[in-house]
């Protein structure tokens, strides 16, 4: 795919949304933007998300293949570190490790290195191998994960009556390190920081670029879509809150209602939620419940002491020892090999 | 070989990609990088579909009529069949964290080479055909068509993939690419696409016994000259048994070690090992082949050379089965054997008959690695070793990929080279265990008409090597692979010249003191020892 398609198509599906939902609400479709869009959304999400997650559940696992990244227990006395343990993990209890520190933390993202081939006279060939410690990707996903859990969490808020103490606290905390009225979120200038790195790795890594679709780009437009509306909701046009919660409490206990007077931001922020919520079953979004499937990572590397089944194994067709006897016999006793079957003289 | 540039010319490689975006531009079959073509009387042998004379470079490769609809057919099936298949067809966010730790793109630059972009080539079908959005908006969500054009450049990039699992380490969703090109490869078969490499392998494997051809009296004819080699360096002739019942261990080895140096002189190091426990042993003419070319076309031909060790072992009613050093042997004896062809219900749980150690770790498959036995002995005080046998080698040991990434097999072998090597030393930390680096000829790849894509391939090991030669004068790369053992000679000896390739048991045995020996003045090779030089050169 041409690099224009991947990039300025989503950009242009993104602002086209926006502007669909904000002449949309301009003509009075509130309801729809408001109520039956993110009804239709979450349905879409949720049979999506499980249909997909139950073809992967469904399809048989047939060999037990982790990927070993550390010392597999052997001998007793072999030394085996805590890294050891959790990377070539030989329980369930040790999977489980892994799986959590791939999740939470981003395990393997955090071996990433740089391969650099630098000219090199020392050596006859002209070149040398650098491996350059290179964490920004790691540490640019974790921003965008971690800055949007608290976003999405500091959102609930938006569905309860009252939100209960710990969402309170993760307001405060997420509040707490700029001093500024209104409060600034900490989470939401970290996302959008995060987004624009990520974009323009995209966009200036040529390899990056060279391999990115327009499926890689869209979900970056869309969230940075939903996060400047929200800023600006926040910040700048100032939004009605008590009836947004009116709306948002309305869709959440199912008597969906559209208050007066809330601004047209609102709706685009909401529409483009709700698009790409849509949109996640069948995109690459699903490498969240994604990652817990994979084999290489959540099974244990115990193949030598626990025999693994395949549900469809099947015999196909061998070629036996006496097969090899038959074909050999005569050079066989003539070699001085052991017969089943003696030539009879 | 004539026409590889040379390493100069090599190491100037272009990874900026062009600006020609990868769906639109073909496959250019480029000579030194593509493997040729199987002969049909291979996939007759096999029962494999479409045999029939064609060759790579041809406009058309003779596919059957309705070979787009038998691919896709075979495609559906893989995706209903391997959970892993089917998953990483979907969740890959081409975060491009894999591009720059695959060893044929860090050698060649060529950007279908990124595990990411070998992948999305099948991805793309995938969309194309077996989901909803990439049926309905096409291109636009990453899908294209399924094209003679495209079929041929899978084959290209399918055949330019070890199999080595690196870039799944790095993965942060452990998208395995080595998975993908073993299915992807299964599929190029269903439309009779193989390369004669592995097929000629593995048909000789089937009928045979091993890989290169060898019948049960050639094998032994050949184990029989080892013996004789033993004893001129020492004095000992092993005497090992041939299809031998009632024998406590099987052992199978790699056809590899006897076929050719210097992987010859790791099996004389297991046959002096074996005749200085005395141990109960036999190895066989059917089970002749540790290693698996099957693996590298489909898991059922895998299953098919694999079923040989199982049945074997059953008729001579051995015990257990003690492995030799090999790569993808390994990976096939730890991760699929059991599945295949177990459980090996006939064998007792492996015990050490001169440590009594119990290798529970190898209860169900019944199959211990050679590493682990004889790890097990040294620190068991079992071998009477003289390190110094070993002064003229400076070694550094190179974690080969399946041992590494689908085993986890790095402490035996270096516990090994310690207690029989005083002179070792690690290459850097990026390129060893599990970052370790392909050698750059594995999965089938070593071919000749290939040649410039393994010194490419291969580069990125070569390069670290340099890097301990250069710092340690280390001259000898030691390995428990015999592929590594096959293709690093000429690999080495066109990036790091003065740099030789010793198995680990080749070096056990160089230092193993065996009661009623001769004086040893030489190793296994017929060098002269340390201090044994200048004798050498009297004889001469």
């Amino acid at each position: 795919m041409s690099f224009n398609l991947a990039y300025y198509f989503p950009l242009f599906s993104v602002i086209a949304l926006l502007f669909i939902s904000y002449l949309g609400v301009r003509v009075g479709l509130e309801m729809f933007f408001g109520v039956i869009m993110p009804y239709l959304a979450f349905i879409v999400f949720f049979v999506g998300v499980i249909d997909r997650i139950v073809k992967w559940a469904r399809t048989p696992v047939p060999y037990r293949i982790p990927t070993t990244c550390g010392q597999n227990k052997t001998l007793p006395w072999i030394k085996r570190t805590i890294r050891d343990k959790f990377e070539n993990p030989e329980s369930m209890f040790y999977v489980m490790g892994r799986m959590f520190m791939e999740v939470f933390f981003f395990r393997s993202l955090f071996r990433n290195m740089r391969t650099e081939l630098r000219p090199w006279g020392k050596y006859p060939e002209g070149g040398k191998l650098i491996y350059w410690s290179s964490k920004w990707l790691w540490i640019g996903a974790l921003a965008f994960h971690y800055s949007l859990i608290v976003i999405l969490l500091r959102h609930l808020r938006f569905f309860m009556e009252t939100s209960p103490s710990c969402l309170n606290l993760l307001e405060s905390l997420d509040g707490f390190f700029i001093i500024y009225a209104p409060t600034v979120y900490l989470s939401g200038l970290v996302l959008l920081a995060a987004i624009i790195y990520l974009l323009l790795r995209r966009i200036f890594d040529m390899k990056v670029r060279y391999i990115s679709l327009a499926a890689d780009f869209f979900p970056l437009f869309m969230i940075l879509g939903i996060g400047i509306t929200g800023l600006f909701m926040r910040y700048f046009y100032r939004v009605d809150m008590v009836a947004v919660k009116e709306l948002t409490l309305g869709l959440a206990t199912f008597h969906p209602t559209i208050p007066e007077g809330i601004g047209a931001i609102f709706y685009m922020h909401l529409f483009l939620v709700a698009v790409l919520f849509a949109y996640f079953p069948f995109s690459k979004l699903m490498h969240l419940p994604g990652v817990f499937f994979s084999v290489t990572r959540n099974m244990a590397g115990n193949n030598r002491w626990k025999r693994h089944e395949n549900p469809w194994e099947y015999e196909p067709r061998h070629f036996t020892y006496m097969d090899q006897e038959d074909m050999y016999r005569k050079q066989m006793k003539k070699a001085g090999i052991p017969l089943e079957k003696d030539i009879e003289e | 070989m004539a026409n590889v540039p040379n390493p100069e010319e090599l190491t100037k490689v272009e990874y900026r990609p062009p600006l020609e975006p990868w769906m639109d531009s073909k496959a250019e079959f480029k000579k030194g990088a593509y493997c040729n073509a199987a002969l049909p009387k291979w996939l007759e042998i096999l029962d494999y579909p479409y045999p029939r004379e064609w060759s790579v470079t041809d406009e058309d490769w003779k596919l059957p009529e309705n070979w787009k609809e038998i691919f896709l057919t075979a495609f559906e099936d893989r995706l209903d069949r391997f959970r892993s298949f089917r998953l990483f067809m979907d969740i890959c966010v081409r975060c491009g964290a894999c591009a720059d730790k695959c060893h044929y793109f860090i050698g060649g630059g060529d950007p279908k080479n990124m595990p990411v972009l070998r992948a999305e080539l099948l991805r793309s079908i995938y969309r194309r055909y077996f989901t909803r959005a990439g049926k309905m908006f096409g291109k636009l969500a990453g899908a294209r068509d399924l094209t003679e054009d495209v079929l041929k450049e899978l084959f290209y990039y399918f055949y330019q993939c070890s199999e080595c699992r690196r870039c799944s380490v790095f993965c942060p969703f452990g998208i395995d690419m080595a998975e993908i090109t073993i299915l992807g490869r299964e599929l190029l078969s269903s439309v009779g696409l193989n390369i004669e490499w592995i097929m000629a392998s593995v048909g000789s494997c089937y009928r045979t016994g091993s890989h290169i051809g060898a019948p049960p009296h050639a094998y032994k004819d050949t184990i029989e000259f080892f013996e004789e080699e033993c004893e001129e360096v020492t004095g000992i002739k092993p005497n090992p048994s041939f299809n031998r019942k009632g024998a406590e261990i099987l052992f199978v080895a790699p056809s590899g070690d006897y076929f050719a140096d210097p992987g010859t002189y790791t099996f004389m190091g297991y046959l002096l090992l074996f005749e200085y426990l005395g141990l109960d042993y036999t190895v066989s003419g059917y089970a002749a082949e540790g290693g698996n070319f099957g693996y590298f076309m489909s898991h059922e031909m895998g299953k098919r050379l694999n079923y040989k060790i199982y049945a074997e072992a059953e008729r001579l009613g051995v015990k257990w089965i003690l492995g030799g050093e090999c790569g993808h042997m390994w990976r096939v004896l730890n991760q699929y054997m059991d599945t295949w062809n177990g459980p090996a219900d006939f064998l007792e749980e492996p015990v050490s008959p001169i440590t009594g150690t119990k290798f529970e770790n190898a209860k169900a498959t019944k199959m211990v690695h050679i590493t682990e036995f004889t790890a097990d002995l040294i620190r068991n005080g079992k071998l009477n070793l003289d390190k110094s046998r070993n002064d003229h080698i400076i070694t550094t040991f190179h974690d080969s990929c399946n041992p590494a990434r689908a085993l986890g097999l790095f402490e035996e072998p270096r516990y090994i080279i310690n207690n029989v090597c005083n002179n070792f030393y690690e290459m850097p930390e990026d390129t060893i265990r599990e970052k370790t680096f392909c050698c750059g000829s594995g999965s089938g790849l070593n071919a000749d008409e290939n040649f410039e894509l393994r010194m490419r391939g291969g580069f990125p090991r070569a390069n670290a090597l340099r890097y301990v030669h250069e710092k340690h004068g280390v001259n000898h790369l030691s390995c428990v692979c015999a592929i590594d053992r096959a293709v690093f000679p000429p690999l080495l000896e066109y990036w790091v010249p003065g740099v030789d390739v010793t198995g680990v048991h080749e070096m056990v045995a160089n230092a193993l003191v065996i009661p009623g020996e001769t004086e040893r003045k030489t190793d296994l090779r017929f060098r002269p020892l340390k201090g044994f030089e200048s004798e050498e050169t009297e004889d001469d």
